[in-house]
């Protein structure tokens, strides 16, 4: 089952700016999906249609096989959000916000407090849990975003840049929550501007730029298209000399460090082969840049090179 | 599983509930204010004025205007509760915690306009005791008295809702009050009898509502009144009516709160 479907959407705002050109995305069921962009891409607007913040032009929207125009609540109810910006009352408590929001999903006290308890414990906010919203932290304030979103425990989670701003640590602590999310089943769908992030967790993706899908795929796929990778070797000990391999590309950067051009079709075993019979020893080995960002920035000059 | 009857009485109660915190909460800003103005109110025109002013409709000045101070108190706090309160979620963005949830928008607005309504209720509750500390309420007619100050309650909260809607800034919200609702307020008969006017603005007062909601709380309370009951009660569930209708539609288009 899809856990969204969107048809020809279109979105032209009042100033005649076209958002959204008749895109269409497929979402299955159970997946981590990332729909990335570059900034005024569409990809809010696209998250703003789904969750009723923006209204469309033209275009259909399905949540889990159930239209969103025909029947706007029972699709609503399927759908958790984390936007971009921070927007709940700063006066309101922790704890009142996540029970207030359970409510306008129709549950009753006696199911959102225990929920809400639930959710503050495993975000890290039990202690802040009668603080007024507006003095938590920047991180406590995302986490209580993200804890909102799943108070009425929804099948389709969508998050707007949820780790905008955040230091490592807690990225990666929120990482490694939304994992456990999708692994009990919750569909999710990301939109942010670390590609690490988008690389690391989701399986599947969509390439949006100037309101048109550029491109729709699998993550492995879409890394398989490299044609070269570039890689940072750090060495044990200093160059005395320069250092040739045929067939390979190689850049020193000092005398311990060397950049190497990897061919899709060579493998890194010749290069190491190469390196052991010079005597040469790497300590250690890096990416010189995130592989989908290589890719993502192919791919958004070529739509703006040929719009 | 609950049925979706049982989901909307819960999220119309949520959104009424979380209204009601936020005035108490803030209750040296909604509560206080309207107690100590009308007590001044009471002091001013009732007391050092009043007694010079003699009877007016067989009654003394006090008594007289005692109604009409409870019914302004109500339209005033009724309407700002909801402007502020609805405008202050656009601000603040927490709209969207609504918005996006499986919520209908009649439900939206009944929310709001019953928290109104019961911070309107209040304050009126509020004045009305102050009011006893100066003169004596006699209830002519209980069921006109609580009818005409629910209606009215809603009627402005209504109003209140429509004005947040469009207003774009805080000063937007408060131009309706300051220009439009508090002279219609002072000329809607709270403290005359519209016989004392000329002709002529006796009949461009007929075009006033406020008039006829006081004049029909008056009625029910003291059982005076310058205009007939009935014609009063049509006027106002007219405007109900025809408000209800502009702020649902307002809300389907996503006006002022959806892009």
């Amino acid at each position: 089952m899809k856990a969204l479907s969107i048809q020809h959407l279109t979105k032209v705002y009042d100033n005649n700016l076209r958002a959204l050109d008749g895109i269409n995305l497929d979402v299955e069921q159970g997946d981590f999906f990332a729909l990335l962009g570059p900034n005024g891409a569409g990809k809010s607007t696209t998250i703003g249609i789904i969750t009723s913040l923006i209204t469309k032009t033209s275009g259909h929207i399905k949540i889990f096989d159930v239209d969103l125009n025909m029947y706007p609540e029972q699709a609503k109810s399927y759908l958790g959000l984390v936007p971009q910006e921070f927007n709940f009352n700063g006066f309101e408590q922790v704890k009142n916000i996540l029970v207030t929001q359970a409510g306008y999903y129709g549950i009753p006290l006696y199911e959102a407090e225990p929920r809400a308890d639930e959710l503050l414990h495993q975000l890290g906010l039990w202690d802040k849990r009668f603080t007024p919203s507006r003095a938590l932290s920047g991180g406590m304030k995302r986490r209580l975003m993200i804890a909102r979103a799943l108070v009425h425990d929804p099948k389709l989670l969508i998050l707007d840049e949820p780790t905008a701003g955040v230091d490592i640590e807690l990225r990666r602590s929120m990482w490694a929550f939304l994992e456990n999310l999708n692994a009990q089943g919750t569909t999710i769908i990301l939109t942010t501007h670390y590609l690490e992030e988008a690389e690391n967790l989701c399986r599947n993706i969509a390439i949006i730029d100037q309101g048109c899908i550029v491109e729709n795929t699998d993550m492995k796929s879409l890394l398989n298209r490299l044609d070269k990778e570039v890689f940072v070797l750090d060495l044990n000990s200093p160059l005395t000399e320069p250092i040739k391999i045929a067939g390979i590309n190689i850049t020193q950067v000092d005398n311990t460090t060397l950049e190497v051009e990897i061919e899709k079709d060579q493998l890194l075993n010749d290069l190491f082969q190469s390196l052991s019979i010079q005597g040469i020893e790497v300590s250690s080995m890096k990416n010189k840049a995130n592989r989908l960002e290589e890719l993502f920035l192919a791919l958004v000059e070529k739509t703006q090179v040929n719009p | 599983m609950r049925s979706q009857r049982q989901q909307h009485w819960i999220a119309f109660s949520t959104l009424f509930m979380k209204e009601t915190r936020r005035f108490l909460r803030i209750w040296p800003q909604t509560l206080l204010p309207p107690a100590i103005t009308m007590t001044l109110y009471f002091v001013i025109f009732g007391n050092l004025i009043g007694s010079r002013i003699g009877q007016m409709s067989g009654f003394d000045y006090m008594e007289y205007i005692a109604p009409g101070i409870i019914m302004m108190a109500v339209i005033n706090n009724s309407y700002t509760n909801v402007a502020s309160s609805l405008y202050s979620a656009k601000f603040q963005s927490h709209i969207e915690e609504l918005l996006i949830a499986p919520i209908p928008n009649y439900l939206i607005l009944a929310g709001y306009v019953s928290g109104g309504v019961a911070r309107g209720l209040l304050v009126g509750l509020i004045v009305t005791i102050v009011s006893l500390f100066f003169t004596t309420i006699p209830i002519q007619n209980l069921l006109i008295t609580i009818s005409m100050i629910v209606l009215s309650a809603v009627m402005f909260a209504l109003g209140g809702f429509i004005n947040a809607i469009y207003a774009k800034s805080f000063d937007e919200i408060a131009i309706i009050p300051t220009f439009i609702l508090t002279p219609l307020t002072y000329l809607g008969g709270i403290f005359y009898s519209i016989d004392l006017l000329p002709n002529f603005w006796q009949q461009a007062s007929l075009f006033n509502p406020i008039l006829y909601m006081v004049n029909a709380f008056r009625y029910g309370m003291l059982g005076v009144s310058d205009i007939p009951i009935s014609i009063a009660f049509a006027i106002i569930l007219f405007c109900i009516t025809a408000l209800t209708w502009f702020a649902l539609s307002l809300l389907s288009k996503g006006t002022g709160i959806r892009h």
